[in-house]
């Protein structure tokens, strides 16, 4: 065996045995450390990241489905509507369909209890959709999100479930560009569309933190395409759900070859997300490895004092074992064993903790950002990487502090000088 | 035949200021293989900073140190290191033990460094702590043993591989009468079978047990 195996070998020897032997209670705290930095370096980011990915999801699952097609940049609705759904109904990549109608509106709150005409209007601005409720349900799963009240009915007339944005009891925010009306379930409210007003009562109010939903009116499809004057049949927006498995580029490229994009604006739902969501997704991300990178810090820097405290208390056993004639390497080495020991040790219960408990933990019960339902986003890659960058840079914080001391002038490390 | 020569050996130690001091002034120095030998002095005289010369723990200043026939002062650490695994053996004034391991595991990690399996280095161990009595302590870390046994495990970590020169430094300073005795049964016990022992003590007693005293004083040998 050459005398780098030797090395390694006494040096796992020593490790080994300095480990088994240690106090159980500052090996328990070193671990721990080591777990809470891990943690820190997986969770932070992840939660961060998760924010987005938080908001994402609900885009997609909650608004636009897995496609959407929409209107073009100067049409208010999509024509040939009926021809479009007829086919997207026949593909077999489609699993299930929810077309919208669409209009403009402002809706007022206590317009009954206005003294003078004159007096200013509770009123905001906002979108009317037309839905048949069985349809738009089974692709976004409204119902989920109400947070009073219920869902309208196919046959439901002058009953609306309107978007928590729109509501002062939800959304207090007193600016110009968020007008809000006072107005909660079982209310009635004036929509105004064009030149039509009708009364209508809110019969749920929905919150899914998606501002296009939730600053909505959700219509049965039959009485906004009368308000709205739509006897086309041409909706505004159809939210798509593919089968699973089906990739949604390939998809769009078959749109495209039967001539979709003549009349709409196809986009898969990556596509479709606001801009903004992936910058401030990398934005997270980038502060997320930033506050990662701290952690990785302040972790080597823990085990470096750790093992440097160590060493220097043994420095007269570090002389000792040189001074017979224990190759320096073999002394170097037991420290980093230790080292490696302490990071793998902490990763695994960190590991454990992580998949085993924090993310399905924070999958089932997401986390309440005002603008989105945060999860864990902890990709098994990312965490790899992390994991063999901590333990890479404990061996180092390990192997430092004890070449340091095995540095040292044999003699006076006997002597304690 | 000579197992140690040392000629005009000077050690002079330098603090971080500047100043010199010399504590080794040009000694010269035979000792034989097999023999046992006392290095004795008062205090501060300059005994165990030659026996650091003599063992490789310390580098001279100048001089010529021949040890086994090597000429010590051309070697490299991790030569030096090499050497003193392969060919010395050591026995501290404060045993030495490395608390984290056995009797056994302490006598047994310089044989395991020279290459020998675990399982061998193991049986090698225990035949020299049994050689100093201590068999039915094989598995007992330091801190269980008493200051008598720490040093015969020291004794038997400093033989187990059969080095050429044991060097002992103070043996039995931290020891009771009783167990200093033990210790140097020890060593007569290992020169009567042939092993170069060279001892520093400042205790008669001990020395005088030794086949030759060599008295160190203000750096000098004087007898």
């Amino acid at each position: 065996m050459n005398s780098f195996l030797q090395a390694i070998r006494i040096g796992f020897f020593l490790a080994y045995r300095s480990i088994k032997r240690a106090s159980f209670w500052s090996t328990g705290l070193i671990v721990a450390v080591m777990i809470l930095t891990f943690l820190n370096i997986v969770v932070v980011s992840g939660v961060l990241v998760g924010l987005i990915e938080g908001s994402i999801a609900a885009q997609k699952g909650r608004y636009l489905g897995d496609f959407f097609v929409e209107t073009l940049t100067e049409k208010t609705y999509v024509e040939n509507s009926q021809y479009l759904i007829g086919i997207l109904e026949a593909l077999p990549e489609v699993d299930k369909i929810s077309p919208r109608y669409i209009g403009s509106a402002t809706v007022e709150s206590n317009y009954q209890f206005k003294v003078d005409p004159t007096d200013t209007a509770e009123e905001a601005g906002t979108v009317l959709v037309g839905v048949n409720p069985a349809q738009e349900l089974a692709i976004t799963d409204l119902d989920q999100y109400l947070v009073e009240g219920s869902f309208i009915k196919e046959d439901d007339f002058d009953q609306v479930v309107v978007g928590a944005l729109l509501l002062k009891g939800y959304f207090d925010l007193d600016a110009e560009g968020f007008p809000v009306i006072d107005a909660g379930l079982g209310d009635t409210i004036l929509v105004r569309a064009d030149n039509i007003e009708r009364e209508v009562i809110i019969k749920g109010i929905v919150k899914t933190k998606v501002d296009q939903n939730d600053r909505r009116i959700f219509f049965p499809e039959k009485q906004l395409r009368q308000m709205i004057g739509r006897n086309d049949f041409n909706v505004g927006e159809i939210a798509v759900k593919l089968t699973e498995g089906t990739d949604p580029d390939e998809f769009k490229e078959k749109l495209q070859a039967l001539g979709f994009e003549r009349y709409a604006k196809i986009k898969t739902a990556e596509e479709a997300f606001p801009k903004f969501l992936e910058d401030i997704k990398d934005t997270f991300a980038l502060l997320g490895n930033m506050i990662s990178s701290i952690g990785l810090v302040v972790a080597s820097i823990t085990i470096f004092i750790v093992i440097f405290i160590n060493a220097l208390t043994r420095k007269k056993f570090i002389g000792i074992l040189k001074g017979i004639g224990i190759d320096r390497r073999a002394i170097e080495f037991s420290y980093m064993f230790q080292s490696f020991f302490y990071a793998v040790i902490g990763s695994a219960i960190g590991l454990v903790i992580l998949y085993g408990f924090l993310v399905p933990f924070v999958d089932a019960n997401p986390i309440d950002f005002p603008f989105s339902d945060g999860i864990l986003v902890a990709p098994a890659l990312s965490t790899s990487i992390r994991l063999v960058i901590l333990i890479v840079i404990t061996l180092i914080a390990g192997y430092v502090p004890a070449r340091m001391i095995v540095r040292k002038n044999t003699l006076d490390s006997i002597l304690g000088r | 035949m000579d197992s140690i020569i040392v000629k005009n050996l000077v050690r002079t130690y330098v603090s971080k200021s500047g100043i010199e001091t010399p504590v080794l002034k040009g000694i010269d120095l035979n000792i034989k293989k097999g023999e046992f030998v006392a290095i004795m002095g008062r205090s501060g005289a300059g005994k165990s900073t030659l026996m650091y010369q003599i063992s490789l723990l310390d580098q001279p200043t100048s001089g010529e140190v021949t040890v086994l026939g090597t000429d010590i002062l051309n070697l490299t650490s991790q030569e030096r290191t090499q050497f003193r695994l392969q060919k010395l053996g050591y026995v501290f004034q404060d045993y030495a033990l490395l608390p984290d391991l056995t009797a056994l595991e302490n006598v047994a990690l310089p044989i395991m460094m020279n290459g020998k399996t675990t399982e061998d280095a193991y049986l090698q161990a225990e035949k020299a702590l049994v050689s100093v009595e201590l068999g039915h302590r094989v598995g007992n870390l330091p801190s269980q043993l008493s200051g008598g046994e720490q040093q015969r495990v020291s004794i038997a970590r400093a033989i187990a591989h059969s080095p050429d020169i044991l060097f002992a430094d103070e043996p039995t300073a931290n020891l009771d009468k009783t167990s200093s005795n033990v210790v140097m049964d020890a060593f007569q016990k290992l020169r009567t079978k042939g092993q170069t022992i060279v001892m520093v003590t400042h205790e008669y007693d001990y020395g005088r047990r030794a086949d030759r005293i060599i008295e160190v004083d203000d750096g000098k040998i004087s007898l």
